[in-house]
């Protein structure tokens, strides 16, 4: 546990991506099996603890220690597993001995709900403060130490000397601590075999479009289609086995019948899941419903009907076609979508053009439901993993921008505790402030810690960790649409709400009012 | 016993003692007032007449010039004087060279106010001394039970520690400029490092005014004078906002450590881009606070400035009359 904690730690102030994968690579190195491989595990997401929760963790505490200090505590240093580790009363006399990460993932793993307390207090008085906290982050799940599971992943091909598709294409047939993975990458086992039997392919993502760059491109080298407002996921069918696949490789299968019964195909394909009613896409709020479930009952089944667009082929009957440009997949799909019939699979179009302006205009006034903006892809591009610079391209619609008065501020968490970072705005109905939203990035850190210095100097109430403000301040914010909601007083919800502009200059009387943003409702 | 309250007062100026007629550590200029030590939000430019410790004095002509006050007056760690039938003496804080507590009296009661303390032992000024007294008001910088300050030892180790195992990386230290720079300086020593160390221009003044007052630092040298290559696994002290400025360009490859109390939290060291916090702070932590609240045994705590919410909960729960002052003016960036 000490080395991992050590690694955390050190990961945690390293800003640096190589010296992170320096750091990753050295602690694969040193480290022997299974204890590599669980801080394998525990960096690419792959531990769940169904029964260690944040809850546990707070109710020893506040066993130990006064509640309302603690509470305080939580308030300003806002992360839990922080606040936990330092405020822990040591233990003075010598103790058990410190666990070892295997003894903790094993034991997480097969102990039961009432011995589990117990347990987790003495490994607290037995690690200091940074055993102590590294342990409840591995607990409760969510390192945030700035290292992403591509990152790990990449940090054991560099230990490996392999390339990393080699290590993603194998990532779904391996279970930690790995330790086949690492006698392969130590040179003394034979590669993991990666049955691919409906296997999730890592997917091809797209850059934001710089508009500036179009100059440089020519629109005959790229295929269009619609950016459609839903959840990417990927169908895998093969040997009898259906799976359906977020775009990180979470299997979904059982959230989303509609989508898997009834596929007697064999095929890889990349998609976009979508609620569709009579073939028309609804909007993503329908969407969420169904979305972080881990299944579904029927009258959310009927409500929210589920399809998936699909926009290309990976596997077509047990044969790869990643290799092929993309044209020649897409001939292939076009091709198999005649073929095969599926009630709740269909086609996503492409979107024909001759020249940059004439895609533009299609951009801003394509106006069927559902499209949040464009994909461009180059018509001779390869499926490639993760997200190869030049190849494919998100161009989305402006967003809609409204100006809004700021009403409440909240401190943030993480990298942001201690600021003033996240804020609650509204807009003028009649002459009364209603809020419709809630941001909390689209500024600089110079600009944030100008609003932080704002909010503390025109603070009118204080309610816990949230202060209502004075109401002088006007931003512009820029959103991707717009629901009802009955959620919120105003009756609306925005998708995606940050800050474009602080307004300094602007007059709250010159914010915008909520007729405003109801014309913005879709019909 | 006339309530201490009616004749000590909280003000947009600070603390004003009225039949006194002084503030103390205004935080603007006035006629009179009571400096606890030379920290610029609590030793401000401009006043007529100014009493503090012959240290705390010294500092704030260094900084201030003919800005420090009209008229000085120093007086030792115990001496009384008397202005307008209240009764102020001194008492050591150990926060900085010269920090003090200012104890007055007054119509038969006695308030402690504190200024900025610590506890622990600083190898750079005279141990905090605790005054009985019937009203004690305290700073709350660190009033959180997540501030636990380790040992100076255990941290100036892990700064030997890196320069050890990065021979290559000039290792920059943020440290406050008057007090936490030379109470390094006195640590790193003590710890038996001899090398030079080589010093930011800003931390210079401080450092040659607190050799004045007899403490040894061994061989320092000004780090603007080095060449690229001399300062390769060298210590270099400047202060934090240097960190990330222009000026750590001519370092090799530097190592960012920084020294302050907020360390302990690491989003607060990730803030300010630490690659090696330093647990090292010139003000009480936790236990430290409480600790000193027990010791001094007053019956009624001022709380002034930082994290009060806690402190008033944690002194009422001992039986003693708490609140906060809502005095302004006092920051807790580095400390």
């Amino acid at each position: 546990m000490k080395r991992f904690a050590d690694l955390l730690d050190s990961l945690a102030y390293q800003p640096q991506r190589n010296a992170k994968l320096r750091l990753l690579a050295d602690h694969f190195a040193r480290v022997p099996d299974p204890e590599r491989g669980y801080a394998l595990a525990a960096l690419t997401g792959g531990l769940d603890f169904a029964l260690a929760k944040a809850g546990l963790i707070r109710g020893l505490v506040t066993e130990r220690v006064d509640p309302v200090l603690f509470e305080l505590s939580y308030d300003y240093v806002g992360d839990l597993a922080e606040t936990a580790s330092l405020i822990w009363p040591e233990r003075t006399e010598a103790g058990n001995a410190a666990p070892t990460l295997r003894d903790v993932v094993e034991t997480l793993n097969s102990t039961g709900k009432a011995n589990l307390p117990g347990i987790v207090a003495g490994w607290l008085d037995a690690l200091d403060a940074d055993g102590r906290w590294a342990l409840i982050k591995l607990m409760t799940g969510g390192l945030r130490i700035g290292v992403s599971a591509r990152l790990a992943k990449t940090a054991v091909a560099q230990f490996g000397n392999v390339d990393i598709a080699e290590i993603e294409e194998l990532w779904h047939a391996l279970e930690p601590p790995y330790e086949d993975l690492f006698a392969w990458l130590s040179g003394s086992g034979p590669k993991p075999d990666p049955n691919l039997a409906a296997a999730f392919r890592p997917v091809m993502l797209a850059h934001p479009l710089d508009e500036q760059d179009l100059e440089k491109l020519s629109p005959s080298d790229f295929l269009a289609e619609w950016k459609w407002d839903g959840a990417r996921v990927q169908i895998a069918a093969d040997g009898g086995r259906v799976r359906l696949y977020t775009r990180s490789g979470d299997e979904v299968s059982g959230a989303f019948p509609e989508i898997v019964e009834g596929v007697d195909f064999q095929a890889t394909l990349d998609g976009e899941l979508l609620v569709m009613r009579d073939g028309l896409v609804a909007p993503f709020g329908d969407l969420q419903r169904r979305l972080n479930r881990k299944s579904v009952g029927p009258k959310l089944r009927a409500d929210f009907p589920c399809a998936v667009r699909l926009y290309d082929i990976l596997l077509d009957a047990g044969e790869d076609l990643r290799s092929l440009p993309f044209q020649a997949r897409r001939d292939r799909l076009e091709a198999w979508v005649e073929r095969i019939s599926h009630p709740r699979l269909d086609l996503s179009p492409t979107v024909p053009f001759s020249s940059w302006d004439e895609l533009a205009c299609l951009r801003r006034d394509g106006a069927e439901p559902g499209v949040e903006g464009l994909m461009l892809k180059r018509a001779d591009s390869a499926y490639m993993p993760g997200r190869p610079k030049g190849l494919w391209f998100k161009w989305k619609r402006d967003p809609a921008l409204i100006d809004a008065v700021v009403m409440y501020a909240q401190r943030g968490h993480g990298k942001r505790s201690s600021f003033y970072s996240d804020y609650t705005f509204g807009v003028w109905r009649g002459d009364e402030l209603v809020p419709v939203g809630k941001a909390y990035f689209g500024f600089t850190d110079a600009e944030l810690r100008e609003l932080d210095r704002w909010v503390r100097a025109n603070t009118v109430n204080r309610f816990g960790p949230v202060r209502e403000v004075e109401k002088s301040l006007v931003v512009e914010v820029a959103f991707e649409g717009l629901q009802r909601s009955t959620r919120h007083k105003s009756g609306l919800a925005m998708r995606f709400p940050r800050f474009s502009r602080i307004r300094w200059d602007k007059p709250v009387e010159e914010a915008d009012v909520i007729e405003n943003l109801e014309a913005l409702l879709p019909r | 016993m006339v309530k201490p309250e009616s004749w000590l007062k909280t003000t947009p100026g600070g603390l004003y003692c009225e039949p006194g007629d002084f503030y103390i550590d205004p935080t603007r200029a006035v006629e009179r007032a009571v400096v606890t030590h030379g920290h610029a939000d609590h030793a401000r430019p401009g006043h007529a007449k100014v009493l503090a410790t012959d240290a705390t004095l010294a500092i704030m002509r260094s900084r201030y010039d003919d800005q420090s006050g009209i008229t000085q007056q120093a007086i030792a760690y115990g001496e009384v004087v008397e202005i307008g039938g209240v009764k102020i003496s001194l008492a050591p804080a150990g926060h900085v060279l010269g920090s003090a507590q200012v104890v007055v009296e007054y119509a038969g009661s006695r308030v402690v106010v504190s200024g900025d303390y610590k506890r622990r032992p600083d190898p750079t000024c005279v141990p905090f001394e605790p005054v009985s007294c019937d009203v004690f008001v305290t700073e709350a910088t660190f009033a959180l039970p997540v501030f636990r300050h380790p040992s100076d030892e255990q941290e100036i180790a892990k700064l030997l520690r890196s320069v050890a195992l990065f021979p290559d990386r000039a290792h920059l230290v943020g440290a406050y400029a008057l007090g936490k720079a030379q109470r390094l300086l006195r640590l790193i020593r003590l710890a038996g490092y001899d090398r030079p160390i080589w010093l930011h221009g800003a931390l210079q003044n401080l450092t040659d005014l607190y050799a004045g007052f007899g403490i040894d630092f061994g061989d320092l040298r000004p780090a603007t004078e080095a060449t690229k290559v001399e300062l390769a696994g060298q210590i270099v002290l400047a202060p934090p906002g240097a960190l990330a400025d222009r000026w750590s360009r001519r370092l090799p490859d530097p190592l960012t450590a920084m020294a302050s109390g907020w360390m302990r939290v690491r989003a607060r060291a990730r803030q300010r881009g630490a690659e090696l916090p330093l647990i090292i702070s010139d003000h009480a932590d936790w236990d430290e606070l409480t600790r000193t609240i027990r010791d001094v045994g007053a019956p009624r705590l001022w709380v002034t400035h930082g994290r009060e919410e806690a402190l008033v909960h944690y002194a009422t729960g001992l039986g003693i009359e708490a609140e906060a002052l809502s005095l302004v003016g006092y920051e807790d960036e580095d400390s």
